[in-house]
């Protein structure tokens, strides 16, 4: 027995390479330890030149290796002091090198700030629920702020920030600072009693809650319930500038507006005065335009009026009958042209139809009138023609005397 | 169009002097309005004009602090020194 296990015929050999990397697979399968936070005590800290920052997280029963490579740790406002109670988030694996498992840290944090993010979710869960963010509870923002409330800090930069930026864009506006301290145990009842003593006393049309930069904590009177409250209770419609545009604050998703900075609220509150100037300018030139416009048409309905009274001169009433006149005669000659025209046409058929049946034609077809000589009449018997009688014969190219036999 | 009680321009804050502005212009655009009418019109428009650009170029803003009495007065505060 001994013999065959001396042999390694039972499982083939591993170098240590290999064992170590299948050490390493383990837990870089194992997602749990993939994306992972840990809480405990910072020690052995140290940050040679490379950048790198190396420690051990320890707790009363165990040791946990960590680095933080160099763009990481550069982010860190501050590196963990030695014996200070962490947070870090990372991922497991084995530094082969060295036979070591280790934690590859991205991020850390003092342990504090977890629990308040837990607060903060927990809170704004809870809000959230009874409909404090909802967009059908934003106001509107007055077009016309001449009054200003503003809720800060009397020493702080947000405030010269924001009333820079309102004497820049707004100087119409009349401003009223509620001065409180931000950040403190005292900020949170200072904060509410600012926002409720101006809507008691200034009845501002919109008030700007501000506060610069800061850490969690330094933010934290923003995450608090009463200060929520006071926002939603508002009559005037806030607008929040809190920290930096990555900060988001219970009191931001309460605001009727969240602005990313102090500097911004004070611009979404307010016209810039240069735009303000452009639409007098404006103004005015429409002003001397729709005055010329009514003077255009003034002026054609006095020539449309002028022409009108020319037509309804005597005049031109003289004239128009005149031209009446000439008209009739013109119609009048036509007419009779006409009729003469008609007449003459019917004459002329008239004769023909008299030639055709007058004695001339048939006297030319070889038929003769005869007449008695004495009394000149017709022979139509011949009882009328005795021996003797002398008669008158007319043919077609005159008369001959003859006598009845 | 009822006649309103004409206030005087220095009478008037940059918002009210504006808003008439605009009616006045609107009024000049649409009505078809009688001549004296109109350049009565105008000449209201003139003078709301100058109102507005004069209280744009002297405008400076106010800064008033509330107290903390117990009446929560508000009494003015001078920010230059600050600045």
């Amino acid at each position: 027995m001994a013999q065959l296990t001396l042999f390694g015929l039972t499982s083939p050999v591993l170098s240590v390479s290999d064992l170590t990397r299948r050490v390493r697979e383990l837990l870089d399968t194992d997602y749990r330890l993939q994306d992972v936070w840990v809480s405990g005590e910072a020690s052995n800290v140290s940050r040679p030149a490379s950048g790198h920052l190396y420690f051990t997280l320890k707790d009363a029963q165990a040791s946990l290796r960590c680095v933080m490579w160099r763009p990481d740790a550069a982010r860190l406002l501050t590196p963990p002091r030695e014996g200070e109670a962490v947070e870090v988030h990372g991922r497991v694996s084995v530094y082969e090198t060295a036979g070591q498992y280790q934690l590859y840290a991205d991020t850390l944090r003092p342990a504090g700030e977890g629990l308040l993010f837990q607060q903060f979710l927990r809170l704004k869960a809870q809000l959230e629920a009874e409909g404090l963010f909802a967009p059908e509870r934003k106001r509107p923002l007055p077009a016309w702020p001449a009054r200003i409330g503003l809720v800060t800090s009397p020493s702080g930069a947000a405030l010269r920030d924001v009333i820079h930026v309102l004497r820049r864009r707004f100087p119409l506006a009349e401003v009223t600072l509620a001065p409180t301290p931000v950040q403190g145990d005292e900020a949170p009842a200072g904060i509410v009693a600012a926002l409720q003593a101006l809507n008691r006393h200034v009845h501002p049309d919109v008030i700007l809650l501000v506060r610069g930069g800061g850490s969690i904590e330094d933010l934290a009177a923003f995450n608090d319930e009463g200060v929520a409250r006071a926002i939603a209770a508002s009559k005037a419609p806030v607008v929040s500038g809190i920290g930096h545009e990555t900060d988001f604050t219970i009191a931001d998703f309460v605001a009727d507006r969240r602005a990313p900075t102090p500097s911004a609220a004070a611009e979404i509150v307010t016209p810039d005065v240069i735009v303000l100037s452009e639409d007098v300018r404006l103004a005015r030139a429409r002003l001397a335009e729709a005055l010329t416009e009514r003077l255009r048409t003034h002026r054609w309905a006095l020539d449309e009026g002028r022409l009108k009274l020319r037509l309804a001169s005597p005049r031109a009433q003289v004239a128009g009958a005149r031209q009446r006149l000439d008209d009739l005669g013109a119609r009048a000659q036509a007419a009779i042209g006409a009729g003469v025209r008609l007449r003459r046409a019917a004459v002329g058929g008239l004769a023909q139809t008299l030639r055709a049946v007058g004695p001339a034609a048939v006297l030319e077809r070889g038929y003769a009138v005869v007449r008695l000589k004495d009394g000149g009449q017709v022979v139509r018997s011949r009882l009328q023609a005795q021996p003797g009688t002398t008669l008158e014969v007319r043919v077609a190219d005159g008369t001959f005397p003859a006598r009845a036999e | 169009m009822a006649k309103r009680a004409v206030k005087a321009p220095a009478d008037l804050t940059y918002e009210q002097a504006f808003q008439e502005l605009e009616a006045t212009v609107g009024q000049l655009e649409a009505g078809n309005l009688p001549l004296e009418e109109a350049l009565a019109l105008f000449e209201r428009g003139q003078v709301l004009a100058a109102r507005c650009t004069e209280l744009l170029e002297v405008a400076e803003l106010k800064l008033q602090q509330l107290t903390s009495a117990a009446g929560g007065g508000t009494r003015a505060v001078d920010l230059e020194e600050e600045d």
